[in-house]
């Protein structure tokens, strides 16, 4: 297919790179260097998708990140993304596009009988139509208008591509390449400071690539190339193109997303996708231009009609015609640019200019050049369905409101320009208080809030000699107070047309009779009838009237749509825009992938893995691990084909009969130094810390200010002021902070210091009853005799030449030791105990096993110290020190925290013996009482009891103490489950706790 | 993000910071006979200002060391950084 509307010898493609692309299933070409959208006009297509709520033929309206129309759902290297705008995406080889928003196709849209329907579809239309009945919410209405509306389909594959995240400092952060930018940055850099200039499109130079004017004796895109290879060159500034500054969050933080492969046919080795920068700025220049305003008339959606500075980009950038019988209609001299660079290319078209008697030097000209000119002449309306076949256009009385006699012209596109609205979503963003200016009927920025300074179009300067001279200025200036440079850049001498004042006419009447679509939002086809139905039906705020109508709720944000929405309101509402105020600017300014926000942390790199020395170990033998915080721990190792539970149930029996073996390196561990290091332990935990000998351990509960237990652990005396505590794994963190605080804040006076050692130790707990003549072998120099290292005893040892600390604690219940080495050991250690333990039936266990001992043991753990229970709750009062203060015990005196009938943690068995408890079930007294069912308490912990053969839970019951005995129903409406149970003691096993002592 | 002066190691940005309440609170000293609302206001009460306001941060991605800020919760302006026993002035 021939590119029919590409012209010879302009625009900045590269023709010698011809580049074939697929469009809705056909093949066409283009040239490196166009986007999708500019390589679709020059081949003649103008209809790319369908409208979001009458399904009306969509074209393009825009070039670049305004444009509402132009979405696609686009496959790149066997990948597909939703919501890509034609007009941003660059074009590649074998680039393959969609239309969405229609069904079956774009040509023929079901959904277009929306259109014939749309007296049916007001503002407010879902809100009203889909109440009732009720039940047909989610079985008619939704599943149909899910089918009928969309934006694209997300994939729901995996996402290959690798995404970046980069943090960046800088002196000045300047977003937009334009004439503003530009020279902020040149003036900036030569100051030598550190200098990042950020545009969203591939091509630098903003306006001056479609703009006549010359700079210095070259003309304005010969300019910006200069300034650009200049900048490129210095070491203290990053250019980068593809890169668009979408937030402006606190302390001038600004984030920036950059398009590294997305115009590639596929991402090359090593390289992301795309990067999001963080950047931390010390002074922001926000360049980013100004978008210009549509007019508003009937049909004014119809492919064909666009803004007028996009059809001059299109011709200037690209070298394509937008259309070949071009109507411009305008409102000042913009239009007038257009309607030139059309005629200089042999093009004749036709300008309605809404003013009486404009004059200036951009009119001479086209005078000059022969253009047909119509002054106080508007468009009526657009004729077409698909494209735009003509338009009738009237004379308009000076009042603008009345209407002439229509006449209808031929044309094959309409460019409209409605004059320029300044980009201050950035400056919004970061919190300044906008102003409106009346000159230009536009919101421009006011006071700074941050380091802030907008420039040049987005501040609503519209000259080119004027925003290059302010914006030298504030680029020397601001660098100067970093840097303290001054270095002087001299002026270029600026030639360019000066326009006349635009007309603040934006919306034609409607002619009698007629009853046309006047569109304000193009891409959730919001007309001017529909603002005046929210208007009737009582909204008055504007951002209620945006919700009611979706007004600027689309992908696009209203950059194109706002003002006028406002300027309607105000015009309807009889006030000033300024009365009326704008809607809130978010970010982010354009739509960015989930992929570049989640950046490399996916997968297993979503969190740090964290593995004990042992860790090839346990691989090596078949452990399967679960994920306890950001450790990785053996649950269980499996044999044959055993499940988790027969697994945990042979490791648990192991234990309980021989010697089991268990990986405890991830209990947080914190090294206490300090002459005053037993009075923090004092104040700590609930417990008395002054009298223990150095070479024993204790066990201990701290409680946060307000009563609730933290965490428990042990901690031994190594020497006269060292004690080393441990911590449960999942708390270890908030422990040392815990103790920092109190330490650094509360108590500076204390003589202590509290580092982490967590990974500078491996441990390992040997349990069992035959857990002593192991320890007799792999310890043979040491006394581990009952007498010799008693209970809560701890000795220093060698194992087989490696320095080692052994503690005689136990949480499985039975005899049991914990030997740490330092980590680089901890291998060693493993594979000698093992070894030696061959003899006596040792096994290793993971935490299945361990919780099973632990549980029918009636010990404690997270799941009983969930930050609800008091010392009281799981039975820990005993540990509760009544001579001394500590952490806090003002609190326990809480009514709540001393009522008699207080929860209290309990066992569970279920009178069948044989049902498990799930987890997390409610106990309570009448399985059959009419919900709300009262619950008296929850299931813990659940296991298979190894040592009684049945199933047995933990939980924390209602007036628990008083509780045992009584039947019960546990209740899981989860699992469909109701057991009748029997509380009992929740030691259920060796409740005097004799085997630790043995 | 907010980019805070740890006193000791400079500007940071807020990821390396936990935060920790209002810094103005103190705690009864040990061992001191105090009337339930006292106790309560240390615990639980806390004013939810609008504007200026001193509070703790602890440099946890960093030297550790609690602090104290001086931020304004309307606007997040952070007018100055203390270490926890300077003098504020």
């Amino acid at each position: 297919m021939s590119q029919k509307f590409r012209l010879e010898n302009v625009g900045l493609i590269n023709r010698d790179k011809k580049l074939s692309f697929k469009f809705n299933g056909k093949t066409y070409y283009g040239y490196e260097g166009d986007t999708l959208a500019s390589a679709l006009i020059a081949n003649g297509v103008h209809l790319v998708g369908r409208s979001f709520k009458y399904h009306r033929p969509r074209g393009f309206f825009g070039a670049g990140v305004d444009e509402p129309y132009a979405i696609v759902q686009l496959y790149r290297n066997n990948e597909t993304e939703p919501n890509i705008k034609a007009t941003e995406q660059e074009l590649f080889e074998g680039l393959e596009a969609k239309s969405v928003n229609c069904w079956p196709s774009v040509n023929f849209d079901i959904g277009a009988i929306n259109n014939f329907l749309k007296i049916f579809l007001p503002a407010g239309f879902y809100y009203k139509t889909f109440m009732w009945p009720k039940s047909f919410w989610y079985r008619v209405y939704e599943p149909f208008i899910r089918k009928a509306a969309g934006l694209g389909v997300a994939s729901t594959k995996h996402d290959k591509e690798r995404y970046e995240h980069k943090y960046e400092y800088c002196d000045l952060l300047i977003a937009g390449s334009g004439p503003s930018g530009l020279a902020s940055a040149y003036a900036a850099a030569k100051n030598g400071a550190r200098v990042i200039l950020a545009e969203d499109k591939p091509r630098f130079g903003g306006s001056l690539l479609t703009s006549d004017v010359n700079i210095g004796n070259q003309s304005g895109e010969d300019w910006a190339n200069g300034i650009i290879s200049e900048l490129k060159e210095m070491p203290n500034v990053v250019v980068k193109n593809r890169s668009q500054v979408f937030g402006y969050y606190d302390h001038n933080m600004l984030v920036m997303s950059e398009k590294v492969s997305d115009h590639l046919p596929k991402t090359k080795k090593y390289h992301p996708k795309q990067r999001l920068w963080y950047i931390r700025a010390k002074e922001v220049l926000i360049s980013s231009g100004s978008i210009e305003r549509p007019l508003v008339f009937g049909n004014n959606d119809t492919p064909g009609v666009m803004l007028s500075s996009a059809a001059k980009e299109y011709l200037k950038v690209y070298g394509v015609l937008v259309g070949k019988n071009p109507l411009v209609f305008t409102n000042n001299d913009s239009g007038y640019e257009t309607a030139i660079e059309f005629k200089k290319n042999g093009i004749n078209p036709i300008i309605l200019d809404s003013r009486v008697n404009p004059q200036s030097e951009i009119i001479d000209e086209a005078i000059n050049l022969g253009i047909k000119i119509k002054f106080s002449y508007v468009v009526v309306a657009a004729q077409g369905y698909k494209k735009v076949s003509s338009a009738d256009i009237a004379k308009i009385s000076n009042d603008k409101k009345q209407l002439g006699t229509i006449e209808n012209i031929k044309c094959d596109c309409i460019c409209v320009s409605g004059f320029w609205t300044p980009t201050i979503h950035l400056a919004s963003q970061s919190g300044n208080k906008t102003k409106f200016k009346e000159e230009i009927d536009a919101f421009v920025p006011g006071t700074s809030k941050q380091n802030e300074t907008t420039l040049g179009a987005a501040n609503g300067i519209f000259t080119l000699e004027e925003t290059l001279k302010s914006s030298f200025t504030a680029g020397q200036d601001l660098s100067k107070k970093i840097t303290n440079k001054d270095n002087k850049i001299s002026f270029p001498n600026v030639v360019e047309k000066i326009s006349s004042q635009h007309d603040k006419f934006w919306c034609v009447p409607l002619p009698k009779g007629k009853n046309y679509k006047r569109f304000l939002d193009f891409q959730n086809d919001v007309a001017v009838s529909d603002i005046e139905i929210a208007l009737k039906e009582g909204y008055r705020s504007i951002e209620h009237v945006k919700r009611y109508t979706t007004l600027g709720m689309a992908t696009d944000q209203g950059k194109t749509s706002n003002l006028n929405g406002l300027q309607l309101v105000s015009d309807i509402e009889n006030k000033v825009v300024p009365a009326v105020g704008h809607t809130t600017f978010r970010p982010p300014y354009t739509p960015i992938s989930i992929g570049a926000i989640v950046g490399r942390e996916v997968g297993k790199h979503s969190k740090p893995t964290r593995k004990s020395p042992m860790h090839s170990w346990h691989e090596k033998n078949n452990a399967v691990f679960v994920d306890a915080g950001v450790w990785l721990r053996p649950r269980y190792y499996k044999q044959g084909n055993e499940n988790l539970f027969e697994a945990s149930k042979r490791e648990a029996k192991n234990v309980r009969t021989n010697v089991g073996v268990c990986d405890v390196t991830t209990l947080g561990k914190i090294d206490i130094k300090g002459p005053d290091a037993a009075e923090l332990l004092n104040r700590v935990y609930t417990n008395a810390w002054l009298k223990l000998p150095v070479g024993k351990a204790r066990y201990g509960v701290m409680l946060r200010e307000d009563g609730i237990v933290m965490d428990d652990g042990t901690t031994t005396r190594i020497s006269e002021n060292h004690y080393h505590m441990t911590t449960t794994t999942a708390q270890a963190a908030n422990v040392l902070s815990h103790l920092e605080y109190y330490l650094q804040l509360v108590w500076p006076e204390l003589n202590v210091n509290v580092v982490s050692t967590t990974e500078q130790w491996a441990g390992a707990a040997i349990a069992g009853p035959k857990s002593r003549k192991l320890l007799e072998k792999l310890f043979p120099n040491n006394d581990v005799s009952n007498e010799g290292l008693p209970f809560m005893g701890y000795t220093e040892s060698e194992l087989f030449g490696v320095k080692a600390r052994i503690f005689r604690i136990s949480f499985s219940g039975e005899l049991a030791y914990e030997v740490n080495v330092e980590s680089d050991n901890g291998q060693f250690m493993w594979e000698k105990i093992i070894e030696l333990g061959q003899e006596f039936q040792v096994q290793p266990y993971g935490t299945e096993a361990l919780s099973t001992l632990r549980i029918e043991m009636g010990h404690v753990a997270g799941s009983e110290l969930d930050g609800r229970t008091i010392s009281y709750d799981t039975s820990l009062e005993g540990l509760i020190s009544k001579k001394k203060d500590f952490i806090g015990k003002r609190s326990l005196n809480r009514e709540a925290f001393t009522l008699s009938d207080r929860q209290k943690i309990v066992g569970v068995v279920p009178l069948d013996k044989k049902t498990s408890i799930p987890e997390g079930s409610h106990l309570v007294k009448d399985a059959q009482a009419p919900l709300p069912n009262k619950k008296l308490g929850h299931i813990s912990a659940s296991c298979w009891s190894v040592e009684h053969d049945n199933p047995f839970s933990l939980a924390i019951l209602k007036d628990g103490k008083n509780m045992i005995g009584e039947k019960l129903f546990v209740m899981s409406p989860l699992k469909n489950k109701v057991i009748p149970v029997e509380i009992v003691s929740s030691h259920y096993v060796d409740p005097k706790g004799e085997r630790v002592r043995s | 993000m907010l980019h805070i002066k740890c006193p000791y190691c400079g500007m940071r940005s807020q990821n390396e910071f936990s935060y920790g309440g209002d810094a103005s609170v103190k705690r009864p000293e040990l061992n001191k006979e105090i009337s339930d609302e006292e106790w309560d206001n240390f615990v639980y009460n806390r004013k939810s200002l609008r504007g200026k306001h001193l509070e703790l941060w602890q440099h946890l991605f960093g030297c550790r060391q609690w602090i104290k800020v001086e931020r304004d919760t309307a606007t997040h302006e952070i007018f100055n950084t203390y270490k926890a026993d300077e003098e504020i002035t």
